[in-house]
């Protein structure tokens, strides 16, 4: 499956369907060209310094650092560097599984371990500036501000609900 | 004004970090170069993508699907297709873009940007095998409500 849709050919059928396109059509085709062009001209007016930041990151703050970080002494500290770093730190929500795994192993409880995962899946720095860029910093914001109250609500239910059966069962 | 703040900010960092070690400055540009690599493909091929979009896809036909009419359907599809597709952020805002200028609703695109990140039908098998079944259904679930919630109050201070 994921041959069939990787990208490469993907933009062999997008440049097919473009030529097919100018054959019946030239001022469609051409429109296509034109409005990918502005956007490609966006992107890439953005895209260097994010991957610059992006890269600085990772170089002065290793992933090690993250992890000492999480599951030190610390309690409140380590978790609130965390997030912190939940937020800087790129990657998808699934390689902060195993972190919040850790996390629940060094002793964290199921609040905050909700709040880790909901913080690394949702506020993200990087793509706070392209949702500015994309969107609006009206909505950028806007949306920013809800969600930290929603991440509270959303893990301090889940702690609600799963307290008394996680105490039973390994999870 | 946006672009360039940031653009000073990258290069600032990227000066201090030059001046405290240059190793670390090369193997940091070296991760974004590699990074830019992965992407480039599959982002190109959206850009290419929106082309079509907005080419062929009328404002109306948009605005019908998840417009300012389309009511709670609308922002329910939204939050429906953000929780199924698995597309990066990088991808997905220049898309919400353009899909909100052909008219779609701010409603609809919160309620779209936000279940991407916060709902995963598709990593969910994944997450049941580090946090157990309960766990991943009830955070799925409550991240979607309040995706809702959150679409709707943005769309009423910003629709």
């Amino acid at each position: 499956m994921k041959k069939i849709f990787s990208s490469k050919n993907l933009l062999l059928l997008l440049g097919l369907a473009t030529i097919i396109v100018s054959i019946f059509d030239r001022p469609k085709a051409s429109s296509v060209l034109l409005n990918s062009k502005t956007y490609l001209l966006e992107m890439l007016s953005v895209l260097p310094p994010i991957l610059i930041l992006i890269g600085l990151f990772q170089a002065w703050v290793p992933r090690r650092t993250v992890e000492k970080a999480m599951g030190g002494s610390s309690g409140l500290k380590g978790i609130l560097m965390a997030i912190f770093v939940g937020t800087a730190a790129m990657g998808p929500l699934y390689a902060a599984f195993p972190l919040g795994v850790s996390l629940l192993e060094k002793g964290a409880n199921l609040f905050n371990t909700a709040i880790f995962l909901c913080v690394w899946a949702s506020i993200k720095i990087p793509m706070i500036l392209f949702e500015i860029k994309f969107l609006g910093a009206d909505f950028a914001f806007l949306r920013l501000a809800l969600t930290i109250p929603s991440i509270l609500a959303i893990s301090s239910l889940l702690n609600l609900i799963l307290k008394r059966s996680l105490s039973h069962e390994k999870i | 004004m946006f672009v360039l703040s940031i653009w000073i900010l990258a290069g600032l960092a990227l000066v201090l970090s030059l001046v405290k070690s240059k190793e670390k400055t090369a193997s940091s540009l070296l991760a974004a170069w590699k990074f830019f690599r992965s992407m480039a493909l599959p982002v190109l091929a959206t850009l290419w993508a929106i082309g079509f979009l907005l080419t062929f896809l009328s404002p109306r036909l948009i605005s019908r699907a998840v417009g300012q009419n389309s009511g709670w359907q609308g922002v329910v599809l939204a939050a429906l297709f953000g929780s199924i597709v698995l597309i990066q952020a990088f991808i997905a805002f220049p898309l919400a873009g353009s899909i909100l200028r052909q008219g779609a609703s701010v409603s609809a695109i919160a309620a779209f940007v936000t279940t991407l990140v916060m709902v995963g039908v598709i990593t969910a098998p994944l997450e049941m095998k580090f946090f157990g079944k309960k766990f991943t259904l009830w955070r799925n679930f409550l991240s979607f409500i309040f995706a809702l919630i959150i679409a709707l109050i943005m769309g009423a201070i910003l629709g």
